[in-house]
């Protein structure tokens, strides 16, 4: 009973002091936690599958992997003809991002909440949200209505989410920055594009190198796509015919690995710059 | 070196870097046969013709429930492929980390796997299962679960290893197992984090699931896509302002949540 007497004001719950406070943020986690569980278990019952024979099909899928990974051949195009459209890819990716990034830094300026009027930022990111909103693909078929298919549609479409995505990215890192350095700045008498190049661009570099290498690796996946689903030319579309059209598995598989392995080379080079970047700062 | 050079060191080489990138760029245009100027000039045009055209006409207000019905399809195969492969990469991830590794070559192992996913390009998935799986919801799904996999364990070790490292460390110097430094120590820390991430490959798994169905030719996508050949741009409109309004309340929503958790 002593004992007891000595722990008035502590929450207990059979006879045992409650460790975990249940605050907003803990009961909204255990909210979200516990539907999305639900959701997990209750959402195969509200797909609608059609007519799939399970076994039949895993075994073909099990089969056509094996064609792939382990037996990959080149019939319809040759190796130099894969690095040709790879670095096509490449080059999509390249545009789309670089460009992108030159236009993402510019409303960046106009949309970091300390450094443009509040108007100005809601307009871009109100802007952007929408951007971000339509899938590229539909950004690319829809430019792909007036401008044609091909290079053109694709990277204007994918110039799109590059500056949504990059936007966002840059303003972030902007607002980081210390006011008292603007401040300081603006008391010597700097104008506006003094304080841009003069204290913004330096000390954010580093996250502008790193988010843009970041979105050219996503964006060399994105361009694949492009290739396949919008047309628009380099692995993605010899991707897309070799499967659909010629139904040669052993030549996806090879251009599969192709694809991979470029993939990989541009993560390890992202990683790395990452790396660098942090040991800087 | 004095100072002045330094800084004439660091002039030279910024400007080799734009030399270089202005090089890459005319290249690349070359190669893929872009013109900027024609790229400009598409833009506006573009915009005036899908403010003319993408309106939605009140016959293709008709067909919403057919495209509500899609877009619910979607929406639960985007939410049902980020949930599964957030649980089996929480499995990797913890396995793969850093902080929680059991042994070196076996993490090393994991990364490896998860890399290999998450760099197939979801194409690549989506074209060969559509061979056997045919055109059905569950070529998207595996398409789509594969990369999400692989993306998820990628952040979930990065989320792992930058948050949890000090209590980490505390747990064990008390003589905690490991399964009790696990659940005790990285999950409650990490969670708040993790679910961010969850919330936003569900985002983008919307998005990306518009690309699979056209390819695979389910949800969303196909309908885009069939009214994109029939050149019915109205049908368009509705389609696209629908996947817009449904992209971003769940951005909206996400974004309630995440300010709400951490």
């Amino acid at each position: 009973m002593q004992v007891i007497s000595l722990m008035q004001g502590v929450k207990q719950k059979n006879n045992r002091i409650q460790i975990k406070l249940m605050t907003k943020s803990s009961l909204v986690m255990r909210i979200v936690l516990w539907s999305l569980g639900a959701f997990t278990l209750m959402g195969p019952f509200l797909l609608n599958y059609g007519t799939v024979d399970w076994g039949t099909a895993v075994s073909l899928t099990l089969n056509n992997l094996k064609m792939m990974f382990l037996q990959p051949a080149f019939n319809q195009i040759t190796f130099t003809g894969t690095l040709i459209q790879i670095s096509i890819t490449l080059a999509l990716a390249l545009l789309a991002t670089v460009l992108g990034a030159i236009i993402a830094f510019f409303l960046a300026i106009f949309s970091a909440k300390n450094l443009a009027p509040a108007w100005l930022s809601n307009v871009i990111i109100a802007a952007n949200s929408f951007v971000r909103a339509v899938p590229t693909v539909l950004w690319v078929l829809i430019f792909a209505i007036v401008a044609g298919l091909g290079a053109v549609a694709c990277v204007i479409g994918m110039i799109f989410h590059t500056v949504a995505y990059l936007t966002k990215a840059f303003a972030e890192s902007f607002e980081e920055l210390d006011e008292g350095t603007i401040e300081a700045l603006r008391a010597s008498g700097a104008n506006w594009w003094h304080i841009i190049f003069g204290a913004v661009v330096p000390q954010s570099s580093s996250y502008i190198v790193s988010w843009t290498f970041l979105r050219f690796e996503s964006n060399y996946g994105v361009a694949v796509a492009m290739g396949a689903a919008a047309a628009a030319g380099g692995i993605g579309f010899d991707l897309f015919m070799s499967s659909s059209f010629y139904y040669d598995l052993h030549e996806v598989g090879m251009i599969t690995y192709c694809a991979l392995i470029v993939a990989i080379i541009l993560e390890l080079i992202s990683i790395r710059i990452k790396k660098k970047l942090m040991a800087q700062n | 070196m004095t100072d002045i050079n330094i800084l004439r060191v660091k002039k030279w080489r910024m400007t080799g870097i734009f030399v270089v990138i202005i090089g890459l760029l005319y290249g690349s245009s070359v190669l893929t046969k872009f013109n900027l100027v024609e790229g400009i000039e598409s833009i506006p045009g573009t915009f005036a013709w899908m403010v003319a055209n993408l309106i939605p006409s009140a016959e293709s207000l008709e067909n919403l429930p057919r495209v509500l019905e899609s877009l619910w399809e979607t929406i639960i195969l985007s939410m049902l492929v980020t949930t599964t492969a957030a649980i089996f990469a929480l499995l990797f991830a913890l396995m793969g980390a850093k902080t929680t590794q059991v042994s070196h070559t076996f993490g090393f192992i994991v990364r490896f796997i998860a890399s290999v996913f998450r760099n197939i390009p979801v194409v690549a998935w989506a074209l060969v299962l559509v061979i056997s799986f045919g055109h059905n919801v569950i070529t998207g799904y595996f398409a789509l679960f594969f990369s999400t996999f692989g993306i998820l364990v990628r952040m979930f070790i990065e989320t792992i290893d930058e948050t949890s490292s000090d209590g980490v460390e505390a747990l064990t110097s008390t003589g905690a197992s490991y399964f009790q430094m696990v659940f005790r120590g990285v999950i409650p820390d990490t969670l708040p984090q993790m679910l961010s991430w969850v919330f936003y490959m569900i985002e983008t798994n919307i998005r990306s699931a518009t690309l699979v169905g056209i390819l695979t030719g389910t949800g969303i996508g196909f309908l885009f896509d069939m009214y994109y050949k029939r050149m019915d741009y109205g049908m368009l409109g509705l389609i696209t302002i629908a996947i817009v309004i449904i992209v971003m309340a769940i951005e909206f929503s996400s974004n309630y949540v995440r300010r709400a958790i951490s």
